[in-house]
């Protein structure tokens, strides 16, 4: 694990444009490469799709909703309805430059699998999901002694989609387990601000509300 | 006493028919017999004609043009009074001034299939080698040879690449085999509710039609025009069951559910008793004012034969490959003859050549009829697709 070896340069992210959801968009769209083909699993109503394609980037989306497809394509998106958990098995190898899956990883049914095949289908995969390590998280389970519900997580456990919850600490392991190395990582506070890179990745894991990852593929000697 | 006779006869003139089918009330390309048009089954056919309407302009650019690809059993009319049954054009709910297929933007062409009967060649046309119709005698004719003569009516008229190719079932068909056989000549393709291969349920119903037609003892082996007769209540029983399989469980529940038809009780005989029997009594009796039966034959052959990945080594994704037309496949969700399985299959095959595709399921119980009824969700994404089509192409007014 060698989170503090990461640099962090965000050339996209102007740090007037608040907001959480924003700002996690800017932060991916900033780790995109100009000109790249980006699959992005999980797209929602395609508001990450519309950012890279105004940055030139050609963008395609995977929705599970029809509503969310139905917009996207409405938008003049190229988006397909389909399922992370069945359908990335449809893609070839190589088949994009980057392949996103934004706050969606903790949504599906075997998130091993699913990173495995982002990192089989792009070259590089950059993921973002909520941090259940984050001080909040931890504060409602010890204090109150329920499941954690933030603003950004407001379900309760029993009709939460979310059913694989993890920590940065957590992902990072598996990173490690799978062989995928890590190019980038950051952490978003609560205001979607980055968390300062100088501090232990413990502080990361505890002040994180979510994390971003740029991954590629694990050399052998890793 | 029963009525054995419940499907009436036609009021539309076996005559009116006829002539149409060689003097089209639409525009006409004619081709020569140095111009043949080359059949899959190894026959040049020629001379032949292709019927065809357009509306709206061609820009100056020649960048505009959307071809609608109509299904089994319409026509050219899209979007004007059908010249047989008086009706309005089958698509004006999309095709129009500010309609999802803008004639303000765009140049609509729509032309009556080869082997049809409202004009271009067909069985129904008169042989000129022989000066009789045609009948069985005309070569049997597949989706690729449709394709192949809309090209050269493109050709004609002068249009290298179309804008769209748009149509459903098998207009979604020759959709599919444009982007196979003309990549280059498609900047994108919209087909909707169809599939790359009918399936072997869909082979099996239009073999019912077929033979409730052949069955028929007016059809005298497909010679029925010589006897100045037709088929009709053979022709009536094939669209009795093909109009079944357009619409779904839920569709006929809520239209008709098993309400009595002008009556409260039950007449204890065979007489449409129900409404659903009265609407699909109707449903046939019209279509055969309208349709050539052995036309019916040899459409619904074309769509059997259809098969885009057996000509590609059994490898659907091989009939795509390096394309750049960008798609918008379209499905629905009550559509069991055409289920969105097989459009799956078609953008997971998109998918694997990296095409530019987009796929919507669109929700209604309307059954496969759906694109062609006021479908909201459906002209939305239509009309987006054909503004970010227009847009990439460069159309001035496109975007």
């Amino acid at each position: 694990m060698a989170l503090q070896e990461q640099t962090l340069p965000l050339p996209g992210i102007e740090p007037d444009r608040t907001g959480s959801d924003r700002t996690d968009h800017l932060l991916v769209a900033s780790m995109v490469e100009r000109g790249s083909r980006v699959l992005d699993v999980g797209c929602g109503d395609g508001e990450l799709l519309q950012l890279l394609e105004s940055r030139g980037i050609d963008g395609r989306g995977i929705e599970l909703s029809r509503e969310g497809v139905n917009r996207c394509v409405a938008k003049g998106l190229a988006v397909v309805q389909g399922d992370a958990d069945t359908d990335l098995v449809n893609y070839p190898d190589d088949a994009f430059d980057y392949v996103i899956l934004s706050q969606t990883l903790q949504a599906t049914r075997q998130p091993r699998v699913v990173l495995e095949n982002l990192l089989r289908i792009g070259r590089r995969a950059i993921v973002s999901f909520p941090n259940f390590g984050f001080w909040k998280m931890r504060l409602q389970l010890l204090i109150g002694g329920h499941m954690p519900r933030t603003e950004n997580l407001p379900a309760t456990w029993y009709d939460t989609a979310n059913i694989h919850f993890c920590t940065i600490k957590d992902f990072v392991e598996l990173c490690d387990e799978i062989n995928v190395k890590m190019e980038r990582a950051v952490a978003l506070d609560l205001y979607g601000r980055p968390v300062p890179l100088n501090l232990p990745w413990w502080v990361w894991n505890m002040f994180g509300e979510q994390g971003v990852f740029l991954l590629s593929r694990g050399g052998a000697g890793r | 006493m029963t009525n054995l006779h419940s499907i009436p006869s036609p009021s539309i003139l076996s005559e009116d028919r006829a002539h149409e089918a060689d003097h089209p009330t639409s525009l006409v390309a004619k081709f020569e017999p140095d111009q043949p048009l080359k059949l899959d089954c190894g026959v040049d056919l020629a001379p032949f004609q292709i019927a065809y309407q357009t509306y709206g302009e061609l820009n100056a650019d020649r960048t505009n043009a959307i071809l609608i690809c109509h299904a089994l059993t319409l026509d050219q009319h899209v979007a004007n009074v059908h010249p047989l049954t008086g009706k309005a054009g089958w698509w004006e709910i999309m095709v129009g001034p500010g309609r999802p297929l803008d004639t303000e933007k765009y140049f609509i062409i729509c032309s009556n299939v080869i082997g049809g009967c409202m004009g271009s060649t067909g069985p129904a046309s008169t042989n000129p080698a022989t000066g009789k119709v045609w009948g069985l005698d005309f070569p049997l004719i597949t989706i690729p040879d449709m394709v192949r003569a809309q090209a050269m009516l493109l050709d004609r008229l002068g249009i290298e690449t179309l804008l769209c190719v748009i149509g459903g079932s098998m207009g979604g068909m020759q959709v599919l085999q444009w982007t196979a056989a003309y990549p280059h000549r498609v900047f994108s393709a919209l087909p909707v509710a169809c599939s790359t291969r009918h399936s072997a349920q869909n082979i099996a119903f239009h073999e019912l039609g077929r033979q409730a037609v052949m069955a028929d003892p007016d059809w005298h082996h497909g010679r029925y025009f010589e006897r100045s007769t037709q088929p009709h209540r053979g022709l009536a029983v094939a669209r009795m069951a093909g109009h079944i399989t357009y619409l779904s469980d839920a569709a006929l529940h809520r239209k008709f559910g098993r309400r009595m038809q002008d009556r409260d009780l039950p007449t204890f005989s065979f007489d449409a008793d129900f409404q659903v029997e009265s609407y699909l009594r109707y449903q046939g009796s019209s279509f055969v004012e309208r349709f050539d039966a052995n036309s019916y034959l040899y459409l619904t052959r074309a769509m059997d034969y259809f098969d885009i990945a057996a000509d590609h080594g059994g490898v659907l994704a091989k009939a795509f490959t390096g394309i750049k037309t960008r798609f918008c496949v379209v499905s629905f969700t009550s559509d069991w003859l055409f289920p969105t399985s097989e459009s799956r299959a078609l953008v997971h095959a998109l998918n694997a050549s990296s095409a530019r595709v987009s796929f919507a399921e669109i929700e209604t119980d309307r059954g496969h009829d759906a694109f062609l009824l006021d479908v909201p969700e459906f002209f939305d994404i239509s009309r987006a697709f054909l503004q970010s089509a227009g847009k990439a192409r460069g159309l001035k007014n496109g975007g």
